[in-house]
């Protein structure tokens, strides 16, 4: 009973340390806002009369969706980095060597990111309201679309937390490279019909397509559909596959945080 | 604080290979040697953070690899690196570890005024840790290391990166904390620390233990303290070498002759005059005590290897 009400507690004050944090230092929270509001200009305003929604729409309703997409992929940077920060200042030490729950650390993680990620949910939206992106199929729909995003979001966490164990802060901030083509081989920017055979493939079998398309078809914007048996269970591919990652990574990441050898 | 037979294994190269420690409770154990001797991955096995790989080791009476949740609970660690949490304040930085020690809200804010208190830190508890000095932050991070008055405290160099005052601080804080009975594992790369602050010195060189003693033994199995002359010319080091005696090394290059002397101030005395009765100005005329790299050669047989 004890453990359980510390693993509560301490994960609270691991959060609690990061979101002071977001409070106090506005200006990172701003720069993680702004490449996505940025891209929604962009792509929205700039290349959006060029653009093509596969079955057609408007793009910025096409975009949207894919917007919140690679916000919460680009989450497991976030995570990373914050993880590897930990480890190499040496904070992760003090936490393992203290009789805090141990739960509690990575749970407190998963809090603050899932916290964060959620503001910049919310933030991306109204940003979309704005420019015109609407759900027109209720609001509770909506929620659930969030709520999809965000158990993708958690299932990176894991994904963030394992990989940030790895690799020094330098690597996890070189991260970016790898997640920005894999955000972009999938259905966030353009549909899959229209890009040619493998990469099409590709896109279509993402995870984070899945969760795009779920979405997509939960706020009722445009580009919903395609052939592939992917693309016709969105819904239940964009609650599988975090589990599937969830179910990989959580014991990893403990096994790892239990033997961090230097 | 007791350790058998300690072995651990980092890619089939043993990091520990039979390590052998006994601290009795209340004292403080210098844990020396140059890089990659073992000293961190030691000092993190007894803190639970590593599994040992064979033998055996108690910390304050508990067995750090079956009962790590109640080792924990009367250890703390600090590290080389700060752990102190920039963006806080610094009561902040206490108050958290207050609560994550499982203190109640009201007993972390009662902690933590103490501790800054004592640590002479109460004027700065409202400040940013990032607007603190190299020894304030120190300080601070210590002072989270006593939250629950540990038992047994590892200082893994805690003194690297400071300026001489700050580090005779951080050593009134550690002294004062042994007087209240917590038993401390120092590792330090400079013997002057060593000195000021631990009962019994350990030396380690690859992964066991090359030599241990109270830090007079050690000094004297060194040979103790050196005179130094320095001269202009090379002609003069024969006639140096005559006044230091036989035993003298000399140093062609640097026209560096020196001796080990027993009688400090007194050998110095009798050099220097003897040098001016036979016409020799001396360039420069020290004592010299034994430095760390000297420990290291004489006791492990090689040079302490350069800090990456």
């Amino acid at each position: 009973m004890n453990a359980i009400k510390y693993a509560a507690v301490d994960s609270w004050i691991v959060a609690k340390r990061d979101l002071i944090h977001w409070l106090r230092e506005p200006v990172r929270v701003f720069a993680n806002l702004a490449y996505p509001i940025i891209s929604v200009l962009i792509f929205g305003l700039v290349f959006g009369s060029a653009m093509n929604v596969f079955g057609g729409g408007d793009y910025i309703e096409f975009l949207l969706p894919g917007m919140f997409g690679q916000t919460i992929a680009f989450g497991v940077g976030t995570t990373m980095m914050m993880v590897s920060m930990d480890a190499d200042r040496g904070v992760t030490d003090r936490f393992r060597a203290s009789p805090m729950s141990q739960t509690g650390v990575v749970a407190g993680r998963s809090i603050a990111d899932l916290v964060n990620s959620s503001l910049e949910l919310l933030v991306l939206a109204l940003c979309g309201l704005v420019m015109g992106w609407a759900f027109h199929d209720g609001l509770l729909n909506a929620l659930v679309a969030f709520a999809l995003f965000l158990w993708l979001r958690f299932a990176l966490v894991w994904i963030g937390i394992y990989l940030g164990l790895l690799v020094k802060p330098e690597a996890a901030q070189a991260s970016w490279m790898f997640l920005f083509p894999l955000t972009m081989f999938a259905n966030t920017f353009v549909s899959p019909e229209l890009m040619p055979g493998w990469l099409r493939v590709v896109s279509e079998w993402n995870p984070l397509s899945s969760t795009v398309a779920a979405a997509r078809e939960l706020f009722g914007n445009p580009g919903v559909g395609g052939d592939s048996w992917a693309a016709q269970h969105s819904l239940l591919l964009a609650v599988l596959w975090p589990a599937v990652f969830v179910a990989i990574f959580w014991p990893l990441s403990v096994l790892k945080y239990r033997d961090l050898s230097r | 604080m007791l350790a058998e037979g300690l072995r651990k294994m980092f890619d089939k190269k043993a990091a520990l290979d039979g390590f052998d420690l006994a601290v009795p409770a209340g004292t403080v154990c210098g844990l020396l040697g140059p890089n990659g001797a073992g000293k961190t991955t030691a000092v993190r096995i007894l803190a639970t953070l590593l599994r040992l790989d064979g033998g055996r080791a108690e910390v304050a009476g508990f067995d750090v690899a079956r009962e790590a949740p109640q080792v924990r609970r009367q250890v703390a660690l600090n590290g080389q690196q700060s752990t102190v949490d920039d963006v806080l304040t610094g009561k902040e930085n206490l108050v958290m570890w207050g609560r994550l020690y499982h203190l109640s809200k009201r007993q972390a804010e009662a902690r933590a005024d103490e501790l800054l208190e004592q640590f002479g830190l109460t004027d700065a508890a409202g400040k940013r840790a990032k607007q603190y000095s190299g020894g304030m932050r120190r300080r601070l991070d210590l002072a989270s290391s006593f939250i629950q008055r540990p038992s047994v405290l590892f200082l893994d160099e805690p003194t690297t990166g400071l300026d001489p005052r700050n580090r005779g601080e951080v050593w009134r804080e550690v002294k004062r904390v042994v007087a209240e009975g917590t038993t401390v594992l120092l590792t330090t790369q400079y013997l002057d620390e060593a000195d000021q602050l631990a009962d019994q010195i350990v030396v380690m060189d690859t992964g066991r233990v090359a030599a241990q003693g109270t830090p007079d033994q050690l000094k004297s199995k060194l040979g103790g303290d050196r005179i130094e002359v320095v001269v202009r010319t090379a002609d003069e080091l024969p006639v140096v070498r005559d006044v230091l005696g036989p035993d003298a090394e000399v140093d062609p290059d640097g026209f560096r002759v020196s001796a080990a002397v027993a009688d400090r101030v007194a050998a110095l005395t009798r050099v220097t005059s003897a040098l001016a009765a036979r016409g020799v100005e001396a360039e420069d005329i020290a004592l010299r005590r034994p430095t760390l790299d000297e420990v290291f050669l004489a006791i492990t047989g090689h040079k302490a290897e350069v800090r990456a």
